[in-house]
């Protein structure tokens, strides 16, 4: 809402300036986001009059222009289509400086010498047409500077207005504001009703009255449309940001803004016997006054006639029922609309109207009568006319009606922590034009009928705190009833999952939590994806389903931006839709790629391996004792390279997934280097387990070596194990030190080489003991593996 | 004779160990001289032939010898020692402004960096941290908040929803109802999370994070609010700043208020007002709904956006960096 500080101040009689108001404002609930200058400075700038219009000799667009000013009768060469004989328009004398820096000099154009300007609305910062002149009123006095014939010396405040405060979409909803919070008297133009000259009539049929419990209409006859509409009017308009479309649009726009009552003109030859207040049929179409056709829904409100739809109601009239320039008989419409039969309609059309913006807020069930009889009133005055009676629709029942709503001193004082008077608290209430009886320790309080949110207790006790000032509220320190909130020991948290990848050198990325269906074609991520119904374009259309789009277009950007040593983390939500439903889970994604160092005078750096990326899974679970059994077999996933891709899973549940990308796409991808990437399930990471203390042991360890060789397809993991499995817990430990392939062993086998850790806490262990649990493991490798002793 | 002897042996001995360049040098000369059959040690073994009033002064003056010698060879072999050592270390020096072996440190994201900090705060104010899932559905979002069905309010959320009706949660204040429907006070949560507003242009990303706050217990005021809020604002930016509530309109509050923070010019002047947080006091029907009687609680509840204090506390000018993972951006707040 933007209204002009004059006009505030026509309502309220005070002396702060534009900004003190807005601090007023602000600091009561209704925030000021900027008070500017109606105008730039205009020094220089006066009322031009042209008094003849002659076409330039040399060019056909130019015009030669005879134009009276300030002083003297002056030459000015101008190209504006509407430079015509008898307007008034901006002029701007020699040596002015225009708001956009340009300074006027005298010049010639084509031969014809030109001294001054005549301005357009943006060339003085006043406006946005740049069609031509900008066209004064002829009321305003020739040679005036132009900021003292318009009034420029103003402010706009720009309130943003929260919902609850439809009250306030008006000059007198603030102006009523203003005077509670400074304690004044509220003015405002007086209205009075207006005599009808006829009886004329037009029928008013409300089909559907929870929708429109009341509506006005009067026939006003013989309006001359193409009067003009006076300066004060169409300047008001300008500073709330509203264009001057012709006296009859201006009247109603304006009693919008002073009273805040939307209101609507019909031209009333369009309009065939009578006005019918319906529900739109489904299928039915119309067109708006914005051109556009469009199909109606059952839920839409319409004012339509015995035959077709006139308007939306309270959103936006027809194209075909409007006031054009032909038009001379009139319907006024002033009605009330029910907010839950307009909210949403006109956003589901692409419609923000200031008409469907009140009436979705509420507009003051009040005001109807008001409103009509003030428009009438100044469209006589500006465009003439024989006004017929108010014919009012009503139904009375179903209109709003304000209750009394308790207020308890003792729960206000209990709610703020204050300790307010009742008399503060009165005389408060009663500042805001609510109705205060005295009641059983405190009041029965009714608010006007302008104020459309106040239904229970703590709406009053918040007016009261708010105008009192939150300011002035009494403040405590934080105390109360404190529960201890530390996380459990076992339990592992995000923020220390999170340090613990940026402490082994991942930097953590935050990714969109939606992706492109492409990109999860790509990936074949595509099963159980959850698509948005209304994403905002179609790369950030579907619930991520992993992680690995997200490290892959951060990798894929880092990598052109000239990284290519980088470890990456992102912690975060994946969704999917499974058989029984939906669900969430927090995911963890590694990525890493370059070298397992960085690059150093001591010599050339390795390439990272699967087995850094696995080393760092493994850290991970072992610092931070993840229970339970972890194990690693091959898989087959389409962005992984095909030989070097697992699936991680933990006591024989799934915990993720890990390898090096697939050559293929790292090609399709563009990337000068591959990388290595995984994803785990975060909250499986992070069930730990506290530790508990065994015997330690004072007795030396042995180690034993065996060099086996193995067939190729025999997995290390499973050799281990049977090592621990033969060996018993006097294994404590199973080093895998070597593993060799080449001259000396046999073709499609390995020679793997274990240190076996071998202890007993209790005493120690003789070679004999150690010897045949030796046999024992030895036993077991050639049994299951046909392994054979090396050398 | 026999003195005579030992002093020359001794003089020919210190020479060759004063000589000795390495301990294996060193070791002859003691077998040569010291050793079963050295040459010191054989004229000892001569002394019997002496006669009897020659023979002690002729043995203490051969022992003497053998002590110095011994005395010589051990100092010898310390120097030996110390010169090998002094070998070594010299060999073993290096250039210490060499560059270290390692890899680029990692580091969080800035937005975690802050959401670290804030959550850290309120956890030592008695906090614990409450979570919520991403895909909710109106009744936790909207209804259970107090959103009419109808309402201004509700468009002022720019919703992303699901084919089936269900939506991204715009807020972190579903987290209230769920842990309010699961517990009678005191409550005393905070809700950190991410959520999504269709809303994309310089100031606003489709996708943000929030901590939402919530106290409810007997004798909660609005002064507590306050103090609590301002305590939690000098303790992140650790600066006394001037904080002040504005009020404002929320479904689930009331009173409401927006928190401005009277932010600092370059030169420590107070500067413009910064609207931080949104907060107020637990609207009764929200209490209601989860089953909570409001004549006997009240209750306060407050929202931030951790982008913003992020941004504040860091002085990144641009929201949208922050989505955008760029590495020089990321790796200046490890």
């Amino acid at each position: 809402m933007k209204i002009s500080y004059r006009w505030l101040k026509g309502w309220v009689d005070t002396d702060l300036d534009a900004e003190q108001i807005a601090e007023k404002f602000t600091l009561a609930g209704l925030e000021v986001d900027t008070v500017e200058p109606v105008a730039p400075p205009l020094d220089g700038v006066v009322v031009g009059e042209i008094l003849s219009a002659e076409p330039h000799p040399d060019a056909d667009r130019l015009r030669v222009c005879r134009v009276r000013g300030d002083s003297e009768e002056r030459i000015i060469v101008c190209g504006a289509p509407n430079a015509r004989v008898g307007l008034k328009a901006p002029l701007a004398t020699l040596g002015t400086v225009l708001p956009g820096g340009l300074k006027i000099k005298p010049a010639k154009l084509r031969g014809v010498r030109s001294e001054g300007m005549l301005c357009s609305e943006p060339e003085l910062g006043l406006g946005e047409d740049s069609a031509g002149l900008m066209e004064l009123p002829n009321d305003v006095e020739t040679g005036d500077p132009l900021d003292k014939a318009l009034g420029l010396d103003d402010k706009v405040l720009e309130i943003d207005l929260t919902p609850n405060r439809a009250d306030c979409l008006s000059a007198r909803g603030l102006a009523r504001e203003l005077a509670a919070l400074i304690d004044a008297e509220v003015g405002g133009p007086e209205i009075e009703p207006v005599a009808a000259v006829n009886d004329d009539l037009l029928p008013i049929d409300l089909q559907s009255p929870e929708d429109c419990p009341c509506y006005i209409g009067r026939i006003i006859r013989g309006v001359d449309v193409n009067a003009p509409t006076p300066l004060w009017m169409v300047e008001r308009l300008r500073r709330s940001g509203i264009r001057s479309l012709g006296p009859i649009v201006d009247v109603t726009n304006y009693v919008l803004l002073e009273l805040g009552q939307p209101l609507h003109a019909f031209d009333l030859a369009k309009i065939q016997g009578g006005i019918r207040v319906r529900r739109a049929a489904k299928g039915e179409r119309m067109r708006l006054l914005d051109g556009r056709e469009i199909g109606l829904d059952a839920d839409m409100l319409l004012i339509a006639d015995h035959n077709r739809p006139l308007a939306l109601g309270g959103i936006m009239g027809g194209e075909d029922s409007g006031v054009t320039d032909s038009t001379t008989d009139i319907l006024l419409e002033s009605a009330w609309f029910n907010p839950a039969s307009i909210i949403g309609r006109g956003r589901r059309l692409g419609l923000a109207t200031e008409s469907a913006h009140r009436f979705e807020r509420g507009v003051d069930p009040a005001l109807q009568r008001r409103a009509a009889e003030r428009a009438t009133a100044l469209i006589l005055e500006i465009a003439g006319g024989r006004p017929g009676p108010l014919n009012e629709a009503l139904n009375t029942d179903l209109l709003p009606r304000n209750r009394a709503v308790r207020l308890r001193l003792a729960r206000l004082n209990r709610v703020l922590g204050s300790q307010l008077s009742g008399d503060e608290v009165e005389q408060i209430l009663q500042r805001l034009d609510m109705t205060v009886e005295t009641s059983d320790a405190g009041w029965k309080v009714t608010a006007n009928s302008a104020r459309r949110d106040i239904e229970i207790e703590e709406d009053l006790i918040e007016e009261v705190a708010r105008v009192y000032g939150y300011d002035r509220l009494p403040t405590r320190k934080p105390g109360g009833r404190l529960s201890i909130c530390l996380p459990g020991e076992g339990e592992l948290p995000e923020q220390r999952l999170r340090r613990q990848l940026a402490a082994r050198g991942f930097q953590e990325i935050m990714t969109w939590s939606f992706v492109g269906e492409d990109e999860l074609a790509r990936l074949e991520l595509l099963d159980g994806a959850q698509p948005l119904a209304n994403p905002l374009s179609r790369d950030m259309a579907i619930l991520r389903t992993s992680l690995l789009p997200g490290l892959l277009n951060a990798a894929g950007a880092n990598l052109r931006r000239q990284h290519h040593e980088f470890r990456l983390f992102e912690l975060g939500t994946c969704f999917a839709s499974t058989g029984q439903g939906f669900s969430e889970s927090r995911q963890v994604g590694l990525l890493m790629t370059g070298h397992a160092r960085a690059e150093h005078f001591s010599g050339k750096p390795r390439q990272l391996d699967f087995f850094d990326l696995k080393g760092e899974l493994e850290h991970l679970l072992d610092f931070n004792r993840v229970t339970g059994k972890v194990s690693y077999r091959p898989i087959a996933r389409p962005w992984l390279h095909p030989g070097q891709a697992a699936e991680v899973r933990l006591d024989d549940q799934r915990l993720g997934w890990l390898g090096q990308l697939h050559p293929s796409l790292v090609s399709q991808l563009d990337w000068p280097q591959s990388a290595f990437v995984g994803e785990f399930d975060a909250n499986r990471l992070g069930s730990r387990a506290v530790p508990a203390f065994t015997e330690l042991s004072r007795f030396p360890a042995v180690r034993r070596d065996l060099s086996l060789v193995l067939a190729e397809d025999v997995a290390v993991a499973d050799v281990v194990d049977e090592v621990q499995r033969r060996g018993g817990e006097l294994v404590r430990r199973v080093i895998v030190f070597d593993l060799y392939r080449g001259p000396g062993v046999e073709k499609n086998c390995k020679s793997l080489s274990i240190g076996l850790i071998i202890r007993e806490v209790s005493r120690t262990l003789k070679d004999a003991e150690v010897e045949a649990l030796i046999e024992n493991v030895i036993a077991g490798l050639q049994s299951r593996f046909d392994a054979k002793l090396r050398g | 004779m026999a003195i005579a002897d030992a002093e020359g042996l001794l003089a020919e001995a210190l020479s060759l160990v004063s000589q000795a360049a390495d301990d294996r040098t060193l070791d002859n000369v003691r077998v040569r001289f010291l050793g079963k059959k050295g040459e010191l040690t054989g004229l000892l073994k001569q002394l019997g032939a002496l006669p009897a009033d020659q023979r002690r002064e002729a043995g203490q003056a051969v022992n003497r010898c053998k002590q110095a010698l011994e005395k010589a060879i051990a100092e010898r072999e310390q120097a030996l020692t110390r010169i090998a050592l002094e070998r070594r270390l010299k060999t073993e020096q290096i250039d210490v402004t060499l560059p270290g072996r390692g890899h680029e440190p990692g580091g969080p994201h800035p937005v975690n960096r802050a959401l670290d900090r804030i959550l850290d705060i309120f956890n030592q104010l008695g906090f614990a941290v409450a979570t919520g899932p991403e895909v909710e559905d109106d009744y936790y979002n909207f209804e259970a908040l107090n959103f009419p069905e109808h309402h201004p309010a509700r468009a002022m959320h720019d919703t992303f929803y699901l084919p089936d009706g269900r939506l991204l949660r715009t807020h972190t204040s579903p987290v209230q109802i769920r842990v309010m429907k699961n517990q009678q006070p005191p409550v005393r949560i905070v809700a950190p999370g991410r959520v999504f507003r269709s809303d994309s242009d310089q100031t606003h990303t489709p996708q943000f994070h929030q901590v939402e706050g919530l106290l409810v217990d007997r004798d909660v005021t609005f002064a507590d609010l306050k103090g609590l809020l301002a305590d939690f604002v000098n303790a992140f930016f650790e600066d006394e700043l001037e904080v002040r509530l504005r009020p404002s309109y929320f479904p689930f509050t009331e009173p409401s208020a927006e928190v401005d923070v009277r932010w600092r010019n370059a030169d420590g002047t107070p500067g413009r007002w910064l609207e931080v947080l949104g907060c107020g006091m637990v609207h009764p029907n929200v209490l209601k709904n989860c089953d909570i009687d409001p004549e006997t609680y009240t209750g306060y509840a407050f929202g931030l956006g951790v982008e913003r204090f992020a941004m504040l506390r860091y002085r990144v000018n641009d929201l949208r960096l922050f989505f955008e993972n760029d590495l020089n951006f990321l790796r200046q707040f490890r």
